[in-house]
């Protein structure tokens, strides 16, 4: 018996324990649901972040050597394993910047120690030229030759000549020169200075290959500038060597050097900031923006602009740094600049994006030299006889609030605007990624979809959840709620394959079904009003949209039949030439009345669903006692079946409004997935979810252009959170408000 | 009629013209959809058009007529069109479908009426399907064997064709299945070899002996594929032993290999019945056969299987997380911050676009979660992926979050309609809650989770954006399923037929001639959706008839 009994609660026990395991497990799943949600949420946020990430810089390593020379120019390889500096007493001397031999000497050679002036070229051809009092050059070029020994990546420097090891005459007067520029290609090469009798010199070198010897020559021609001013502070030649520039004092003269038998002198203009002298100018990647600091720290860019079909160098912008600034050091691909004033301070700016990145004082020193490396992944510091190599994090300088947001002056642009451009097939091509045309375009297609769908919905629900008889409405209600399961790829396809051709073909019967079909259900009704008793009572109330259709199939094939001869009549026989040539409207076929008739169909069922479920649930009592007192069915409805229901229809527009937002494949399909900013209905819209579903499969991972594309999901995420959430608060609340009714 | 207009009669009707334009555009729609996408398998009549040119000059066409519209004459004087002075008010013009694709600059012409000058039915015309450049419009003139004309009299054309077509496709098929099936099979063992070699070698494992086991393998292994080889080409060789010559419209010869001859028909030739058999023949080789053509010709199959598939991965996925979210929401959860929590996070899911669901699953379960599990368990891949790149794994568990919240609120009605009397009597006889559930709740709640389950069926298999980020191709070389163990392969890439019809009604290079395959590939989807809703909705009733009932 007891034996029994032990057994028995042991089973119990073992029941009991089941159950708790079952309830813990139930939660745990059911939590699950919280923690996808978070995890969507959390990982959205987690990609996105970097690109809000400040930039910041940490200092490596650092070494000292042995000079009493101040440095030139100073630059690191690609890989940040080996440095040099050009030093004033004509020496270029590698270092390692490798951990095992930091500091040591690689290579050291003198390449003039008598010189007037220093030029360098673009900073990825890491090359450089001095002159001297006799008019001549001396043009060489840091190389970096990698080999691989036992596996591992080997970098040794290496000094070439491009133009052979000899000095180059550029001067036939032997005058001392005192500024030059230089650049050159593998065809081309061009070199301008300044000597110190006030003129100015442009030599260029073209390369011809021998016939015979298959080697390369250079072929020179000397031309003088022209006008040049008496006091020359720099000069600097674009790398595509069409424009050179001369700073004389705070004026700037750009020389059009781009046909040696016109050089002349292109605009002339002031370009100090104001009460500030220019301290320096220094070219952007890309070699459109010029640069100009200045002596109370503001840098200006300027660019050519377009104005009057003439191309004019414009100021667009202007930043502002700590102290004076010394140099600007751009980067070598991005449209980041960094610059180094007399306190000592390093900041780094984007031009494009308008921002200072970072101000950060890293030395006491007033004249440090700057160098980044090509990845832009470090910065080399030289102050007296020490070398800092700092590393920077600065991954998508490029994105912040206000490039995605506002307007942008871009490159080459006549004025600041909102673009999204974010591939082209050109390297030097600068993304232009602003989420205004796309959030724009969504909401344009949202705003046409839910134009086309309320009026339709909520007067569909009206009908079905409070006239409509039960015994149609249990057909009706399931029929109109199946649209809402067609795939949305079907409703896209026949938008943009079917409906598209047929409204450019057909506009005039479009049009006209707008006001045909209204009046022609007024019509239908004062016919039945005026049909005699007998046979209206033959049908029951509540049968009006069966009466109906017929009506509006034969008055929509009527319209669409009529449609040719009135686009004779009105618009010459061709609608859309007649849109595009009289009215200046522009017409694509797949436009936003396509996307809007189809996205306004698949939203039509969401709308009508909620709201007459809002409809059909107002108490009975409301409406039999309003009846009763004697008011009509259509005054019961207006002032107290809406009234009562509002806002449960409020809460179906906005859980419409939240699916229009977010729908891609009819507006993949159906639009021309252009991001233009035009209400125009005849024209299309790229909207954020679409430009998702085109863009990410083909956007690298971790990139800018990456986090953008998701930007633009979170961006959704939280607009249809915020939506629904909204939404089915009101409905709550609602649902309540009838309980205690 | 003031008073008429005050009474509101008039805007009671117009609510009911709203509800009127709703229906008439649901079941215009599936109606047009299932008209196009059926109508195409009909064998339509092949006219043979006298044309006359503007030069007077008399040419042929042959063609199906494929569309047509009618046009007034003033727009088409207005468009520059000349010589129409004596016509009527109103002309058709006709879209001719002419096929031979590679003879003709255009397989697809507007034609208006006045030009045609004449129009016959010949009835010995002959419809070819062809495995390139789709169909060919003709007459047989002779029919070659080792390019020697048989010696048969012009009305067997027919018959010794058909004999021939069928010869050849046995060949064929025999061909496809060596190469789908025995060849594939060795390819798929070469590279297993390569992979687990690497393996060895990356652990440090790879020894001579190993190199020596792994060559023999791979040796017999080509040695194999040697004799199917020879086989291969036995067939090839077989299969192009005949050919047909046919004319052209234009009269010109041509001779094609019976080989590129998939099937023919004579259209104008045909009984009523012989119709409707060829078009049930039809529309069973689109459920059956692979794509052809950049998919504007042939089947859907792989897209019927890759869409099936992937749905009922998704549906093994969704249904234990959903139906244990939604016993926790109605029968464990209290009424505290947490469930309220859950329930708005529920709301949020459904919410949520489509494409959301899309970027997540690319970030996350591709590129984390794949590329964990590449590292980890296929290193010896690497860099080539294998589940770090999208895939129909990936599909699925997308797409069962997508539909979670579907499942979850079905399950829940189900759960609020049963009556509370049947728990509290499994409890007051001693069953713990566990035990209610599970004998109780869980098994009268089943018809309710089937209709959740078949309403997020019918949802996944209609979504299609989400899938273009995270595993849809155009075109996958191989199923998620075959015969190389293990059988399933959940990292590969699938085709859907949603993405089908994005892909052929957008990117194909001949919209004209795929857009009747979009239509069919739609109603076939419309089809399999609004079928399955209409099942969860009759579920649903008879539930809640069944529980009416309970209640009394």
């Amino acid at each position: 018996m007891d034996r029994d009994f032990a057994n028995k609660l042991k089973a119990n026990r073992k029941r009991l324990i089941k159950d708790k395991l079952v309830k813990y497990s139930i939660t745990t799943g059911g939590s699950l649901v919280l923690v996808t949600l978070l995890l969507i949420f959390g990982y959205l946020l987690y990609v996105v972040l970097p690109i809000f990430a400040p930039v910041s810089i940490k200092e490596e390593k650092e070494f000292s050597y042995q000079t009493d020379s101040n440095v030139l120019a100073l630059a690191l390889d690609e890989q940040n394993d080996v440095a040099y500096k050009i030093s004033d007493d004509g020496k270029i001397s590698f270092y390692s910047l490798r951990s095992r031999d930091l500091g040591d000497l690689l290579l050291e050679d003198t390449m003039l120690s008598e010189h007037t002036a220093f030029a360098q070229s673009v900073a990825a051809g890491h090359a450089y030229l001095f002159a001297d009092a006799q008019g001549q050059v001396k043009i060489f070029q840091a190389d970096f030759i990698t080999t691989y020994p036992d596996d591992a990546r080997l970098i040794t420097p290496n000094i070439r000549y491009p133009f052979g090891s000899e000095k180059l005459t550029i001067d036939d007067q032997g005058h001392a020169i005192t500024a030059a520029s230089f650049q050159f290609s593998d065809s081309k090469a061009a070199i301008a200075v300044v000597t110190d009798d006030k003129r100015g010199i442009f030599l260029v070198l073209n390369a011809t290959q021998n016939m015979m010897t298959d080697e390369i020559e250079w072929e020179e021609q000397r031309i003088s500038l022209p006008a040049l001013p008496n006091q020359v502070d720099q000069i600097l030649l674009s790398p595509d060597m069409k424009n050179l520039f001369v700073l004389s004092h705070n004026d700037l003269l750009v020389y059009d050097v781009s046909d040696t038998d016109n050089i002349h002198i292109k605009s002339a203009l002031p370009i100090n900031a104001l009460d500030a002298d220019v301290t320096d100018i220094q070219l952007l990647t890309g070699a459109s923006s010029l640069m100009v600091a200045n002596t109370n720290g503001v840098i200006s860019q300027w660019f050519e602009v377009l104005k009057d079909n003439k191309r004019t160098f414009t100021f667009i912008r202007d930043f502002k740094a700590e102290g004076k600034i010394r140099t600007i050091i751009p980067e070598y691909f991005r449209k980041v600049f960094f610059t180094a004033d007399n306190k000592g301070y390093l900041s780094v700016f984007h031009s494009t994006g308008h921002t200072r990145l970072l101000s950060e004082k890293v030395s006491d020193n007033e004249s440090m030299q700057v160098a980044i490396s090509p990845r832009a992944n470090a910065l080399l510091i030289a102050e007296n006889t020490r070398l800092r190599l700092f590393s920077i994090d600065n991954e998508h300088p490029d994105i912040t609030w206000s490039t995605l947001w506002q307007k942008v002056w871009y490159e080459g642009y006549p004025k600041a605007e909102y673009l999204w451009q974010s591939t082209s097939a050109s390297d030097s091509f600068e993304a232009k990624m602003s989420l205004v045309p796309l959030s724009f375009g969504t909401i344009k297609a949202a705003f046409y979809a839910m134009l086309f769908a309320v009026p339709i919905a909520i007067s569909a629900a009206i009908y079905t959840g409070y006239f409509m008889s039960p015994s149609i409405r249990s057909y009706i209600k399931p029929t109109v709620e199946i649209m809402e399961a067609l795939p949305t790829v079907i409703l896209g396809f026949l938008a943009g394959l079917w409906l598209a051709p047929l409204i450019e073909n057909q506009l005039p019967g479009i049009i006209l079904l707008l006001v045909s079909l209204p009046l022609s259900v007024l019509a239908a009704a004062l016919a039945w009003s005026t049909l005699p008793k007998k046979f209206k009572e033959a049908i029951p109330e509540g049968y009006h949209p069966l009466i109906l259709i017929p009506v509006l199939l034969l008055v929509g094939y009527g319209s669409m039949s009529f449609s040719g001869t009135l686009e004779l009549w009105l618009f010459d026989g061709n609608a859309r030439m007649y849109l595009t040539n009289e009215l200046g409207i522009n017409f694509d076929q797949r436009n936003s009345l396509v996307v809007g008739i189809a996205m306004g169909f698949a939203v039509i069922p969401t709308i009508f669903s909620i709201a007459e479920d809002a409809i059909f649930s107002v108490p009975k009592s409301l409406t039999m006692g309003s009846l009763a007192l004697g008011a009509t069915p259509w005054q019961t409805l207006a002032k107290v079946v809406i009234l009562t229901a509002s806002p449960g229809m409020f809460s179906a527009i906005m859980m419409g409004t939240g699916r229009a937002v977010g729908e891609t494949m009819i507006v993949l399909m159906a639009t021309g997935n252009t991001p233009i900013m035009d209400w125009n209905i005849f024209e299309g819209m790229r909207t954020l979810s679409a430009n998702i579903a085109v863009e990410i499969p083909e956007s690298a991972v971790g990139s800018s252009h990456y986090r953008v594309l998701f930007l633009a999901a979170f961006v959704l995420f939280i607009f249809t959170f915020f939506f629904n959430t909204v939404a089915e608060f009101i409905r709550q609340r609602l649902r309540e408000k009838y309980s205690s009714l | 009629m003031g008073k008429w207009f005050k009474s509101g009669t008039p805007w009671i009707w117009m609510t009911g013209g709203a509800v009127s334009l709703s229906l008439i555009a649901v079941i215009g729609l599936v109606l047009l959809i299932g008209w196009r996408g059926l109508s195409f398998f009909w064998p339509s009549t092949v006219y043979e058009f006298d044309m006359l040119d503007e030069q007077g000059q008399h040419y042929n066409l042959i063609g199906e007529i494929y569309d047509s519209e009618t046009v007034l004459k003033a727009q088409l004087i207005s468009a520059g069109v000349e010589g129409l002075e004596d016509k009527g008010e109103t002309l058709e013009r006709y879209l001719i479908k002419i096929g031979n694709r590679e003879y003709v600059d255009l397989d697809f012409q507007w034609i208006l009426e006045t030009i045609v000058s004449g129009k016959t039915v010949p009835k010995d015309v002959v419809v070819l399907e062809r495995t390139k450049n789709g169909n060919f419009y003709g007459y047989i003139d002779a029919i070659l064997e080792n390019g020697q004309p048989v010696a048969i009299n012009k009305t067997q054309f027919a018959s010794e064709l058909q004999k021939r077509v069928i010869r050849t496709t046995t060949f064929k098929d025999q061909e496809d299945q060596l190469l789908g099936s025995d060849i594939g099979h060795i390819n798929y063992e070469l590279e297993k070899i390569r992979l687990d070699k690497r393996k060895l070698a990356l652990d440090g494992l790879l020894t001579e002996d190993k190199i020596g086991q792994f060559d023999k393998q791979s040796q017999r292994l080509r040695d194999q594929y040697l004799v199917l080889e020879e086989q291969l080409f036995a067939y090839r060789e077989q299969a192009q032993r005949d050919s047909v010559q046919l004319r052209d419209m234009t009269g010109r010869k041509v001779i094609l290999p019976i080989s590129s001859v998939l099937d023919f028909h004579l259209p104008n030739d045909m009984t009523f019945f012989a119709k409707v058999q060829h078009w049930f023949h039809q529309v069973g080789k689109f459920i059956s056969d692979d794509p052809r053509e950049a998919n504007t010709e042939g089947g859907v199959f792989p897209a019927i299987f890759g869409t099936v598939f992937m749905v009922m991965l998704m549906a093994v996925i969704v249904t234990p997380f959903g139906v244990v979210a939604a016993i926790y929401l109605h029968e464990y959860a209290g009424k505290n911050n947490i469930t309220k929590f859950i329930r708005i996070a529920v709301i949020n899911l459904a919410g949520v676009p489509s494409i959301v669901y899309g970027v997540f699953g690319l970030g996350f379960f591709v590129y984390i979660l794949g590329g964990s599990i590449d590292e980890l368990f296929y290193p010896q891949a690497l860099p080539s992926p294998t589940f770090g790149s999208p895939g129909v794994l990936w599909c699925a568990l997308t797409l069962a979050i997508l539909t979670l919240p579907i499942v979850i609120v079905s399950t829940e009605e189900g759960l609020s309609r049963i009556p509370s009397t049947l728990r509290e009597g499994s409890l007051a006889l001693g069953a713990t809650k566990s035990e209610t559930l599970w004998r109780i709740i869980v098994p009268m709640a089943s018809p309710a989770i089937m209709t959740g389950l078949i309403l997020a069926v019918a949802r996944a298999a209609g979504e299609v954006a989400p899938l273009m980020l995270v595993g849809v191709v155009k075109m996958a070389p191989t199923l998620p399923v075959d015969g190389n163990f293990p059988y399933l392969h959940l990292e590969r890439k699938f085709m859907h037929l949603g993405f089908h019809i994005y892909d052929v009604g957008f990117q194909s290079p001949n919209v004209e001639a795929a857009r009747p395959l979009v239509y069919a590939t739609s109603f076939l989807l419309v089809t399999v959706i609004i079928g399955l809703n209409l099942a969860a909705i009759a579920i649903r009733n008879n539930l809640r008839e069944k529980y009416r009932a309970l209640e009394h």
